[in-house]
């Protein structure tokens, strides 16, 4: 179980001028729990981006599973089994759960050229487990995710991951914005992950969080990895120390 | 019952939905009985598919999260296009072809260039409202071609059903009008419109195609108005390059008394229908109840504003309304 699902080597990513990735490696083990920390402009963000297709490297390489893989798109990542959960939330809040569990994936009883009709049944009824297995309590899948706390909204979008039997999820600061509570119900749900066999990519600015429930920890600071170790081999000092 | 209430007020062409049967029964009342007969209800049904189609497509763009000020300019084009055409002996199912082939490019650029320049749809499409006018002239030659005389109008105007009730314009109408409507809410396709106008960042970042969702959603409100300017101009018998002018911001209140949102991601093709029935209607009923027909704009932009009042005081009250488990 010590292999990497992931692995990155050597990415590069400029943005007009600025090196924000300079050479990140980095091994994202199977079923491991990795809390990633870095300031605001540290890397981890434009990392993350890469991984979730949303941006491309300029250079360097992604393999998963050990082959060299191509994310170009959003899609290609979320057939890689790779799911991204955005601070800004990843969910539409005028629509309903069931619809926003589905969006881009949607069942379809028939289609010609990927547009055909939903399969609104099947939506339905596989949202309501979706949820109940993320031990989510919701009225309906027909209420609106705008009507939802923002926990509530992590864990619909954490519900959607595992519904697509996803090997790799990454939260992006999944606890901002959210009160003492909801976070410690977010935090329950990343611990909950390597029970599932997932192995989960925990993004924040808080080391608490991050020691609570992540198995090691990777600090970035300008566009690069410089901190990488265990967390019982580490503490909170030391991370502080290094960024 | 609690749940059932909320379900309605949540429903976004609810306001105008009660507006339309109160107006309904004030102008029966006012115009003693005139209203509501068969004359004048052919009257009203026989216009009413061309400014309908036009709200459908502008409804669905805006459920998108774009804009066109371009229809009433595109309603002119493709009909004068078509009669230009066929005056040089084009037939008329190629002419209307070449006519629905100008409403889509117009629609493609309309939609590429405000997503890829990154601008608003409002001024490209208020560009595009300039341009498409213009050209209608310009092809034109400055006068208004005769029409020939072997034009299908038993496809398209003839008068049908009991008692001559309904154009057949209004059979168009009535069959684009469920198909866009189960298009929206029974496909993933629909799906994809109500997120990318609801939430783009979501939408893009599950991978839905937003930029060819747009375009599609562009592309199809031209074509729409370009067909119902078409209805209009077999129904007149006379390809006149200045219809449609002001219709641009009719269909816009259509959509928005129906209940859709500017801001996207809210709406329904019937709430688009209600809103443009509700403009007819006071257009009419203003008539017959013997008001001085000037008030007409005044009693659009009244119901626009107090529609959109009404939304989203209903919204906030079916949110409040709290549902236990």
């Amino acid at each position: 179980m010590d292999d990497a699902i992931i692995s990155v080597r050597n990415l590069h990513k400029w943005y007009s001028g600025v090196h924000a990735l300079k050479g990140v490696s980095l091994d994202f083990k199977r079923g491991e729990a990795l809390g990633l920390i870095g300031d605001n402009g540290a890397g981890k963000s434009t990392l993350i981006n890469i991984l979730s297709g949303v941006q491309t490297a300029d250079e360097g390489e992604i393999l998963v599973d050990g082959k060299p893989v191509r994310i170009a798109r959003p899609r290609d990542a979320m057939n890689l089994g790779i799911e991204t959960i955005y601070q800004y939330n990843s969910m539409v809040p005028t629509m309903s759960i069931a619809r926003n569990l589905f969006i881009g994936r949607e069942p379809t009883r028939f289609s010609v050229f990927g547009v055909g009709i939903l399969d609104q049944k099947k939506m339905g009824s596989e949202s309501i487990k979706a949820i109940a297995n993320v031990d989510l309590h919701l009225r309906s899948p027909d209420a609106l995710v705008g009507e939802l706390s923002g926990g509530q909204r992590q864990g619909v979008a954490i519900a959607r991951a595992m519904h697509f039997k996803s090997k790799v999820m990454i939260l992006d600061e999944p606890t901002n914005h959210l009160s003492v509570k909801e976070t410690q119900k977010v935090i329950g749900f990343v611990r909950g992950l390597k029970e599932q066999g997932v192995t989960g990519v925990f993004i924040s600015h808080n080391m608490h969080h991050v020691f609570d429930c992540c198995d090691r920890v990777v600090a970035m600071a300008r566009g690069e990895v410089v901190l990488d170790k265990r967390i019982e081999e580490t503490s909170i000092d030391e991370v502080h120390n290094v960024l | 019952m609690k749940r059932l209430f909320k379900t309605y007020l949540e429903k976004p062409e609810l306001a105008g939905l009660i507006l339309l049967v109160l107006l309904v029964v004030i102008f029966e009342i006012r115009s003693d009985g005139v209203f509501l007969n068969q004359d004048n209800l052919r009257g009203i049904l026989g216009i009413l598919p061309e400014t309908g189609l036009v709200a459908i497509g502008v409804t669905i763009l805006m459920i998108s999260g774009e804009f066109d000020l371009s229809v009433g300019s595109v309603f002119a084009l493709m009909p004068m296009s078509m009669a230009v055409l066929m005056v040089e002996g084009v037939p008329f199912p190629l002419a209307l072809l070449a006519g629905l082939g100008v409403c889509a490019a117009i629609g493609f650029i309309n939609g590429y260039v405000t997503i890829r320049f990154e601008i608003p749809s409002f001024i490209t499409t208020l560009g595009m409202l300039f341009i498409a006018r213009s050209l209608t002239i310009v092809v034109s030659g400055g006068f208004p071609p005769l029409l020939p005389a072997d034009l299908p109008n038993w496809l398209f105007t003839s008068f049908v059903g009991p008692g001559h009730m309904f154009r057949m314009s209004f059979l168009w109408f009535a069959g684009i009008a469920v198909l866009t409507s189960l298009m929206l809410s029974r496909t993933n396709f629909g799906n994809w419109i109500k997120a990318t106008g609801g939430f783009h960042p979501a939408a893009a970042s599950m991978g839905i195609p937003t930029a060819r969702v747009k375009l599609a959603c562009f592309m199809l409100c031209s074509m729409l108005s370009g067909f119902a300017g078409m209805l209009q101009v077999l129904r007149l018998g006379s390809p006149l390059p200045s219809i449609g002018e002001g219709l641009e911001l009719q269909a816009v209140a259509s959509a928005v008394i129906g209940g859709a949102s500017l801001a996207g991601g809210i709406g329904t093709v019937a709430g688009g229908i209600i809103g443009t029935i509700l403009i007819r209607i006071i257009d009419n009923g203003l008539v017959l109840s013997q008001v001085d027909a000037n008030w007409f704009k005044f009693a659009i932009g009244f119901l626009t504003i107090f529609a959109v009042v009404a939304n989203a005081w209903m919204r906030k009250r079916a949110k409040a309304i709290k549902m236990e488990n």
